[in-house]
């Protein structure tokens, strides 16, 4: 049996020294099989985000064991964890994160230019996430020329260009209105019923959540509790 | 990836236009500075070499009183005179001309006009030894030296002011109240690098210029050029051998001439503007230094600004090196903006003062490369830690950097 696309073996991470040593995370046991859609909620301060950089490879567990694709994701150095997010991982931040002044599709194109793509194939590659994400037409805008639905899905078909395993989404609609909320999330779904993408999704928002499969509660650096959304699961 | 690298950073200078020329700016000031200075300092020596060598190559001129001041033992100044040049004449070897000479500013006077020229007495040797070719006409014949015969030839200055575009030969003109027939015209030389004229010239027998302008038989510096075989060093020793004999100096005593070599003077002056342009180059070599900083500054502001774009970067498989790369190649890629702006820049800076101050125009494509290359360096170094600095980032904290 393949290994799980996500285990958490008692990660714990601590921040700082001494009387200012903080616990962000205190010993998490967590599992996420290969296309599930996970939201991660919790108050501010619970080790949501920091779970969640963790999950994305951004940082390393102090103790205990992050594996990543069976791989011990926490003991590789900067430059490792860069190739594994290059080619296992797509990010989708609160804010976008486009590159200003750049178009959409030059956006869209930034993960394959440092895996060595060619120009050709990385245009066309980068039209397909566009077409993907519904924004056909809009390739030649810059940022400032879209709306905050039209930069998030930008930001989607970044994520999703190099035909990642995971999907790591932090507050993805945490700046768009409800309507506009809906149709992201959809999309959301739709990549991972269609392309089998896993998505670990933090949010704070009920509603949001309630697109993933299962629901899990970050509180003061544990897992609170786990729940599975009966609709969607299965 | 390079390529691509340098079009990102092609397109980032040009972003930040108002803020990328600013910085340039040091860059460009420097290498123009640096370029300008060796452009024109190199033309310089040029100049002072080919002034130098209009006088005549290879030449020493022996004048009459010791080298800076008079004797110090109390011999006392004699004129050169008809015998220190017939003793030379009959012992010297290794000579390929040798000629009397005196001069003196006189007003000469054709028709209704009238100009002070330099007015020399000496003899058809006086060509030879300044390397002088006549554009037109004859020199002085032998029987006209010795007899001292009203004759003489003119500098294009002259012939441009008494006679225009008609033909001088055979006209008499007046110098000093004698009249005197033209014979034939010098070639043009210019000017000198003290802005002497030195086609202001009118040249007869030494003894016709004895007799009518100087009266007496004074014989004020002697030209000895050397032949081809023979270095201008060999032939001074000798020349000043000959003259303390035929001069009666006894050992103890010092010379009561001086013999002064055009080709040691030549070097001289050649290496002492080559010492000034080397040290103007440094001085403004310095200014590039400054560039540099600027350059450093901007870099550092540019990757503070540019953090989350870093993190970003970083976030979706950048390494370490791809940032740092990024970095260098725009901060090199901007000094080396710089550095091509400078040059052009420097070589019109040159090319102006050539044209003003006379002096040839002689860019160095070492110097260009070299100071193109010099800019690049500069933004390399001065880029790096800026780049490293960008490298380094934690990409959660870059991505979170407002």
């Amino acid at each position: 049996m393949a290994p799980p696309l996500i285990t958490f073996d008692k990660v714990r991470k601590t921040y700082g020294e001494g009387e200012a040593r903080v616990n962000a995370l205190a010993g998490v046991d967590l599992v996420i099989p290969a296309g599930e859609f996970v939201a991660i909620m919790g108050p501010s301060g619970s080790g949501k985000s920091t779970s969640m950089n963790i999950i994305g490879c951004l940082d390393t567990p102090s103790a205990g064991t992050y594996a990543f694709m069976g791989v011990d994701a926490g003991r590789l150095d900067r430059d490792r964890r860069a190739i594994l997010r290059n080619l296992y991982i797509g990010f989708v931040f609160q804010g976008y994160n486009l590159l200003p002044r750049t178009t959409a599709a030059e956006n869209v194109e930034l993960p394959l230019i440092y895996r060595g793509v060619a120009a050709a194939e990385r245009r066309e590659l980068a039209m397909r996430a566009l077409a993907e994400v519904g924004l056909t037409g809009r390739e030649h805008h810059t940022p400032a020329e879209l709306s905050g639905g039209q930069q998030q899905r930008v930001a989607i078909a970044r994520a999703i260009v190099s035909r990642p395993t995971l999907l790591v989404a932090d507050e993805p609609t945490g700046n768009l209105d409800t309507a506009r909320s809906h149709e992201i999330m959809e999309l959301l779904t739709r990549l991972n019923r269609e392309l089998g993408l896993t998505i670990v999704m933090v949010t704070h928002e009920a509603d949001i959540a309630d697109y993933a499969q299962r629901t899990v509660h970050f509180l003061d650096g544990n897992v609170e509790s786990m729940a599975l959304n009966k609709e969607k699961a299965g | 990836m390079i390529w691509e690298t340098v079009r990102l950073a092609l397109r980032s200078v040009r972003r930040n236009a108002l803020r990328s020329f600013l910085t340039l700016l040091g860059i460009v000031i420097g290498v123009a500075a640096v370029i300008a200075m060796l452009t024109i300092g190199s033309g310089t020596t040029q100049k002072v070499k080919s002034d130098i060598a209009k006088l005549g190559s290879n030449l020493l001129v022996v004048r009459s009183g010791r080298a800076g001041g008079p004797s110090a033992n109390g011999n006392p100044v004699r004129p050169l005179n008809d015998r220190d040049v017939a003793a030379l004449v009959k012992h010297l070897s290794g000579a390929r001309a040798i000629a009397p000479a005196s001069q003196k500013q006189v007003r000469v006077v054709f028709g209704t006009q009238n100009l002070v020229a330099g007015v020399t007495g000496t003899t058809t040797d006086y060509l030879a030894a300044r390397d002088w070719k006549l554009a037109s006409g004859r020199s002085f014949s032998d029987s006209e030296t010795r007899s001292g015969t009203g004759v003489c030839l003119i500098g294009e200055t002259v012939r441009q002011q008494f006679f225009g575009a008609g033909d001088p030969e055979g006209q008499m003109i007046r110098v000093n109240r004698t009249g005197c027939k033209v014979i034939g015209l010098l070639e043009p030389k210019g000017f000198t690098g003290f802005g002497q004229d030195q086609d202001n010239v009118v040249l007869m027998p030494l003894l016709a210029y004895q007799r009518r302008i100087a009266g007496n038989r004074d014989i004020e510096s002697i030209y000895v050029a050397a032949d081809e075989t023979t270095p201008t060093t060999v032939l001074l020793p000798r020349v000043e051998g000959i003259l303390r004999d035929t001069r009666r100096i006894t050992p103890d005593q010092d010379d009561n001439f001086s013999i002064r070599d055009m080709t040691q003077i030549a070097d001289a002056m050649a290496s002492a503007t080559t010492t000034m342009t080397g040290m103007l180059g440094a001085v403004a070599g310095v200014s590039l230094l400054v560039g540099g900083i600027g350059i450093m500054n901007i870099m550092l502001v540019s990757v503070t600004e540019r953090t989350r774009e870093i993190g970003i970067r970083l976030a979706i498989g950048a390494h370490e090196k791809h940032i740092l790369i990024q970095f260098l190649v725009e901060a090199t890629v901007l000094s080396l903006l710089g550095g091509i702006i400078g040059v052009l820049l420097g070589l019109s800076l040159a090319g102006i003062a050539s044209l003003t101050l006379a002096i040839p125009f002689a860019p160095s494509p070492a110097t260009i490369l070299l100071a193109v290359g010099f800019s690049a360096l500069i933004g390399m170094v001065f880029g790096f830690f800026p780049a490293l600095r960008g490298a380094r980032l934690d990409p959660i904290d870059a991505l979170r950097h407002e």
